[in-house]
């Protein structure tokens, strides 16, 4: 499958315009469905951040505005803790994964986009196959090998899980790349006796940063969202991620949805200006990713 | 490179390979075992029933329905994504003031958990108090039970699953239009080609690979659903709202039924691999034809 050539015609994907456009009055059409998509796309997070303004007690309607703005959800939710916990546990098993993706994908994907040999085409498919299983559909098996190594409720055994199930996507983007880069190169550093590690670290690496953004952006969304095994395997409370707390906020029996909301929005709110600022890198890093296969 | 060094180099793979090893492949055997067992999911016992469970599976009416419901979150989010994906790409391709704001808007969901999403569609949905009825009392004098009744209940988590992604589709297809030779398009309105014709003859089909990336990403972020379901319905009604895996969970923890589920789970795993295969041999077939 071939890349669209999006270089093509400059960056005007994002935000940042390449060209400026003057308002014309027979667009009139245009200006209104395009507010309607922001109107249905915004509203949501307008009413989760109007619900996160109001008191427990309050009954208007999710829609009116708080009147007055209440902030002591935000107090409470801020003052009880918790919320830094899960984004304490978050930051640490994210940045954990990207690591560790990083360096053994990395390396993987080197050793499978040098030697092509038949035995490395069956590894790679083999990898790849592996894109198309869901972590549901073997949770039995997981849990219960979890279970056997001790690794639930720690950090090294969510870390390495998630980890093995990023690792097909982060192998794939950086084989694309690997095999881009002539192998000339190597050969060259090979012939002044470098070894293969030396050819790795200074040679390959130093190449790798552009996609190693977007590895980092993908990865790291999907991490910080993860649900499914850190519900499984993070039982303890001192451990759960920032989705757990905020799921918990919204499970408990006592329904204040004032301060689930605020949670939330809080929870929310460190990857959603991440996007905001850096919209560029995180639409690429879809494509890319996207146009796989 | 010499022979021997390219050998040398397989070592890099071998930490990848053995991390999948144990946490995918081992449990994946370990998954297809325990689904010949009968097992509560934490005896030491465990007794052996054939393909018990896997008769029992066909059997069970929940199953059945979590397996259509499965298929309809896959194939008609799949589906609705692509029509508004594709048409709000064409739209935001368009030339206006702010369309990168709009660009920028549309994605911004996919940003959030699924399940932190489900919470949000949840003050929407509810039925005392949530904004949906609020409008419908407002404007018509009735309400919606939305997620009390399971067919409005599917309906309901179709649309926050198709809502939340399909800016992932629609900057796909951007990217696609983007891509297609401004030379083509001039060619064609020299021979007197209109807007239509332009969009059907000539970026419609050179958009083929964004449409089978598209469909890929989007088919198996739906069959897999999970979050969403448990942030709304938690399976419920009745029961009525199981995708397979919700319901692989539900049978493993909540009715200790860990060799069902593990069926269950099997199961699932070969029908996503399968459809999976179809789509993308569909699809590899069509390039040629192009």
């Amino acid at each position: 499958m071939s890349k669209p050539k999006r270089h093509e015609r400059g960056t005007d994907l994002y935000l940042e315009e390449t060209e400026r456009f003057k308002f014309r009055k027979k667009d009139w059409w245009k200006y209104l469905i395009g507010l309607a998509l922001l109107f249905i796309y915004l509203y949501p997070f307008f009413i989760i951040i109007n619900v996160s303004l109001k008191p427990f007690g309050d009954t208007t309607s999710r829609m009116k505005f708080p009147d007055p703005v209440y902030w002591d959800n935000f107090k409470s939710v801020i003052a009880a803790g918790d919320i830094f916990v899960g984004i304490r546990n978050s930051l640490i098993i994210t940045v954990l994964v990207l690591i560790l993706e990083i360096v053994v994908g990395c390396m993987a994907a080197y050793a499978l986009a040098r030697n092509q040999s038949k035995v490395n085409e069956v590894v790679r498919s083999l990898i790849m196959s592996v894109m198309m299983i869901t972590p549901l559909t073997i949770l039995v098996g997981v849990y219960s090998t979890m279970s056997k190594i001790h690794a639930t409720s720690t950090y090294w055994g969510m870390v390495l899980l998630l980890s093995s199930f990023g690792l097909p996507m982060v192998i794939f983007l950086y084989t694309n790349f690997i095999s881009s880069i002539p192998v000339a190169l190597d050969e060259a550093a090979a012939i002044d006796g470098a070894s293969n590690l030396q050819i790795f670290f200074k040679i390959i690496l130093p190449q790798l940063k552009s996609v190693t953004v977007t590895v980092i952006i993908l990865q790291g969304v999907g991490i910080w969202n993860e649900y499914t095994y850190s519900y499984y395997f993070l039982q303890k409370k001192e451990m759960q991620t920032i989705t757990l707390v905020i799921k918990t906020f919204f499970s408990s029996v006592s329904n204040d949805y004032g301060s689930a909301a605020a949670t939330a929005v809080i929870g929310m709110a460190p990857l959603i200006i991440l996007y905001l600022f850096l919209q560029k890198y995180f639409i690429q890093g879809q494509v890319d990713s996207a146009i796989k296969s | 490179m010499t022979r021997k060094r390219l050998r040398k180099l397989n070592w890099f793979y071998v930490p990848a390979v053995v991390l999948m090893l144990v946490f995918i492949a081992y449990p994946l055997f370990n998954a297809v075992y325990l689904s010949f067992f009968k097992w509560n999911g934490y005896s030491v016992s465990k007794e052996f029933i054939g393909f018990q469970n896997y008769i029992s599976m066909f059997e069970d009416k929940v199953f059945r329905s979590s397996l259509r419901n499965t298929l309809i979150y896959g194939f008609i989010c799949t589906f609705l994504q692509q029509i508004i994906g594709l048409a709000m790409a064409v739209f935001l391709n368009t030339k206006f003031k702010g369309r990168g704001i709009v660009r920028t808007v549309i994605y911004m969901p996919a940003m959030v958990s699924s399940l932190v999403m489900g919470y949000i569609m949840y003050f929407f949905f509810q039925t005392k108090g949530g904004v949906m009825n609020d409008i419908l009392n407002a404007f018509a004098g009735t309400s919606v039970d939305w997620l009390g009744n399971g067919n409005i209940a599917i309906a309901v988590i179709v649309f926050i699953n198709t809502w939340q992604f399909v800016g992932v589709s629609m900057v796909i297809y951007l990217a696609g239009i983007q891509g297609v030779s401004q030379s083509y398009i001039e060619a064609a309105t020299v021979d007197g080609a209109n807007a239509w014709q332009r969009f059907r003859f000539i970026t419609l089909p050179l958009l083929q690979p964004a449409l089978a990336s598209s469909v890929i990403y989007n088919l198996i972020g739906g069959l897999k659903l999970y979050d969403v379901i448990i942030a709304l319905t938690d399976g419920g009604p009745a029961k009525k709202t199981h995708s397979l895996a919700t319901y692989i969970a539900n049978r493993y923890f909540d009715a200790e039924r860990a060799g069902f589920a593990a069926a269950i789970g099997v199961f699932s795993f070969v029908m996503i691999m399968v459809i999976s295969m179809i789509v993308n041999a569909y699809f590899r077939k069509k390039e040629v034809d192009y």
